[in-house]
């Protein structure tokens, strides 16, 4: 199992290196002086000419990749161009904010998701099956930005229940922190919901058919028994894997949500870091991204193995 | 079932955290500042946040007049050259640091001296600073300028705490200290801005909160939503089109006031190879684009009627407005005639790069559609920001939708932009007999005598048209009815003297 995690880890070094290198190139192809965006209506020659020494922006671009790249391995991402706050403390500040996003999301999401597939692909063929899959189909195909506004509208205009937006700080206060990501976490977590709901029935139409299946309901086991003991358990290998695969597609789906509902995160970081063309906060965002995403898939491939003894063996 | 009342159980939780926060004042602002150190900072939610945390030698009424705010008096010598000041006594910096002339001095160096400086060019003209007295100083100028007072009642009169500001150098900003009627007390990036009250404010009497926070919200219809919702007590920058919205709630108040800003199209006149073509060489057609437009139509179709057509750098209602030029009506006929006597008598393509928001689109769409009609094809070029204006002040581009936020003094809305040596000047347009009218417009602290001088500039300049003048913007503020006290400023700042929240 060691040895396993270890080869995993070898193989994430090289994947690192090549997202850095693409990243920060891909960035200076992009048009626009992040010095002039900075600058905005006062555009004064020297300090603009200071700035781009400061930030060494005249140097050639292999330079300021070791540089940072250099800087990056001892801890330090640089600081932002636009409030001089340093890159690291920015993204300790935001990272905590759009995790908390992203696990309430998918807590909506595998609450909803994982009991309708069950459901749905036990009833297969019925009304209620049906019905499960007009509501995912349709969670995956209503936009974040409208159900976002929309809930908006309705919940904190019109019945004022929940605060339109914003975000207060677990340690600060948890029953409002909860409250005021309730919105946000449930328009995320929708269109996972309908994904996971998909996947998680069809994972379980394909056991249902197997011959252990039905060996177990010959043995004259209840049925609940037969589909969550059995059937189920041996679902969730796929359900896994596309659970991890999501968390990347979450934190994609945060940067649309926090702009909506105005939560400091990460994904309103790097958003407003790229219109900026504030270089170190969008480098230092990607790294972190990266990494934690190679993470993440690390996470799954454990999680298969102590799933699956088959795989233990190998 | 558990869900629901769960959530309704923390909703209402969450309702009572909020009733006990009355004393906390809530403005919503369309983005996040910058670096909150006045002589670095660039952008206009910025000067909001001033407006409460520092204060400055001298201040605005509404009508644009110069008032006392740090300096109580003033005058200048006879040649303009020197200006001397008497200031408060009573006043301290929230660190504790005395404010008197050495303070003074010590800023007026930092804005001038200070690498990050954004504030130099605005405080060009002091040459030397003498302190007189603990509470007097002079300032002795290079030359007369007229636009000193209108610079020192923005961010480069502001004053920050010298003590401060030595300590931290160029990070003053994560921990700015000035002396105004709220200080400094956290800021989380995105997120929040939070000033508490001065006690030791010289008149802290007028300010009712204990605290004011400023939350950036991006988007017009969620600050909106947040206001209806209780959430925030205000909010700046309210969308034209939501204001038939905003009027009918009953819980909110709308004020607004025009702006000192303008929007427009600058045509490359000679800004590198791209302003050498017809648009940039032939005036006929610059003005065959202006009369093609009907600027009041712009006004009702995209902005609702709430803001106000222009062709000036100056909103009509300014004093500095020329009258001998008034907004021109559409006339396609004239249009048609002008591009025919340049020899484009079967229409001639513009391309015009626009923001790629949708203001400036829906903007840009329509002069589209109005130009098509006197032969002129315009092409749109959406660009995001950054690039525009990298494009812009390159001069890759052939004309460009752009516009300014204003400036108390007219100078700062026309010189740096018509004169040849301008720092903005993306049009490259040069003109010795605007320059000079122009450069003496600057000098003279005689407001007729400076009111000539720019309509004399304004004949030229509205014949040659390097910038196609469109509409001015209006601030509208939306306010929870219960706040009383507001007075909206054609700056567009939020002043919170007298601001109060009734209860109830």
């Amino acid at each position: 199992m060691l040895s396993f995690i270890l080869r995993r880890l070898v193989i994430a070094i090289p994947t690192i290196i090549l997202i850095s290198v693409f990243v920060f190139t891909l960035q200076k192809l992009l048009p626009g002086d992040p010095v002039l965006a900075m600058a905005g209506e006062e555009r004064d020659p020297q300090v603009l000419e200071y700035l781009r020494e400061k930030y060494r922006l005249n140097d050639p671009i292999p330079v300021q990749y070791f540089t940072w790249i250099g800087n990056a391995l001892t801890g330090d991402l640089g600081i932002s161009l636009r409030t001089n706050q340093p890159v690291l403390e920015l993204i300790g500040e935001k990272l905590p904010v759009t995790i908390q996003l992203a696990t309430m999301a998918m807590l909506f999401a595998l609450i909803i998701g994982i009991p309708a597939g069950i459901f749905s692909a036990v009833k297969k063929g019925t009304v209620t099956d049906y019905i499960s899959n007009v509501v995912a189909l349709s969670g995956l195909s209503i936009p974040n930005f409208w159900l976002g506004i929309m809930l908006i509208l309705l919940v904190s205009v019109k019945w004022k229940l929940l605060p339109a937006s914003g975000y207060v700080p677990l340690s600060e206060d948890p029953i409002r922190s909860i409250t005021v990501m309730l919105m946000p976490a449930f328009v995320l977590g929708t269109a996972l919901a309908a994904t996971l709901m998909r996947h998680t029935r069809s994972a379980m139409l394909s056991v249902m058919s197997s011959d252990y299946v039905r060996t177990a309901r010959a043995k004259g086991l209840v049925e609940r028994k037969v589909i969550l003991k059995h059937a189920f358990r041996n679902a969730l290998t796929p359900i896994v894997t596309l659970t991890a695969l999501l968390f990347g597609e979450l934190i994609a789906g945060a940067v649309l949500t926090e702009q909506i509902f105005t939560i400091p995160g990460f994904g309103k970081l790097v958003v407003d870091a790229v219109f900026n063309r504030d270089y170190a906060v969008v480098q230092g965002i990607v790294l972190v991204t990266a990494v934690g995403f190679i993470f993440m898939n690390l996470l799954a491939d454990v999680a298969y193995v102590l799933l699956n003894p088959r795989l233990r063996k190998q | 079932m558990t869900l629901t009342k769960m959530t309704l159980a923390a909703a209402l939780l969450g309702a009572t955290t909020l009733g006990a926060q009355a004393a906390d004042l809530r403005i919503a602002l369309q983005s996040d500042a910058d670096v909150l150190d006045p002589d670095q900072s660039r952008t206009f939610v910025g000067r909001i946040v001033y407006a409460s945390l520092c204060d400055k030698l001298v201040d605005i009424t509404p009508d644009l007049e110069i008032i006392p705010q740090l300096a109580t008096e003033w005058s200048f010598s006879e040649d303009g050259k020197a200006l001397t000041m008497k200031l408060r006594d009573d006043a301290v910096f929230h660190d504790g640091t005395p404010f008197d002339a050495e303070a003074v001095a010590a800023n007026i160096d930092r804005s001038q001296n200070l690498e990050t400086s954004r504030r130099k060019s605005e405080l060009s003209s002091i040459t030397g600073v003498e302190v007189l007295g603990s509470h007097e100083i002079r300032f002795d100028l290079a030359d007369a300028d007229a636009t000193l007072m209108a610079q020192l009642a923005d961010r480069a009169g502001m004053m920050v705490s010298p003590t401060a500001a030595e300590a931290a150098g160029d990070d003053f900003g994560l921990n700015p200290v000035c002396s105004g009627p709220y200080q400094f007390k956290e800021r989380i990036a995105q997120d929040r801005i939070v000033l508490e009250k001065f006690a030791d404010y010289f008149d802290a009497d007028k300010y009712h909160f204990d605290s004011v926070t400023f939350l950036p919200i991006p988007d017009t219809t969620v600050r909106l939503a947040n206001l209806q919702s209780g959430d925030i007590d205000m909010l700046e920058r309210l969308a034209a089109t939501d204001l038939a919205q905003a009027e009918e709630d009953d819980g909110i108040k709308v004020e607004s006031a025009v702006s000192l800003g303008y929007q427009g199209i600058t045509i490359n006149v000679a800004n590198g190879e791209k302003g050498d073509n017809p648009w940039g060489n032939d005036k006929r057609l610059r003005q065959a684009l202006s009369y093609a437009i009907d600027r009041e139509a712009i006004n009702q179709v995209v902005f609702n009627g709430a803001f106000a057509a222009g062709n000036q750098p100056f909103p009509p209602n300014s004093p500095w407005y020329s009258s001998d030029f008034p907004v021109p009506p559409r006339d396609v006929e004239k249009a048609k005639a002008l591009l025919a006597e340049a020899g484009f008598a079967d229409g001639i393509d513009l391309e015009v790069q626009v923001p790629n928001t949708t203001v400036p689109l829906q903007l840009m769409q329509v002069v589209q559609s109005m130009a098509a009609e006197a032969g002129i094809n315009i092409s749109i070029t959406s660009k995001e920001f950054a690039t525009l204006l990298a494009d812009q002040s390159a001069g890759d581009y052939q004309a460009s939708q752009i516009g300014w936020s204003g400036r108390v003094d007219p100078d700062g809305n026309i010189h740096q932009f018509m004169t040849t040596d301008g720092g903005i000047n993306d049009s490259k347009f040069s003109n010795p007999e605007v320059d000079e009218l122009l450069n003496k417009a600057r000098k003279s602290n005689d407001q007729a005598e400076r009111k000539q001088s720019y309509d004399a500039a304004r004949a030229i300049l509205n014949e040659e048209m390097p910038i196609v003048y469109l509409y001015h913007q209006t601030w509208i503020w939306a306010l929870d009815s219960d706040i009383t006290g507001f007075t909206p400023y054609p700056d567009g700042m939020i002043r919170l003297e007298g601001v109060k929240k009734e209860e109830g």
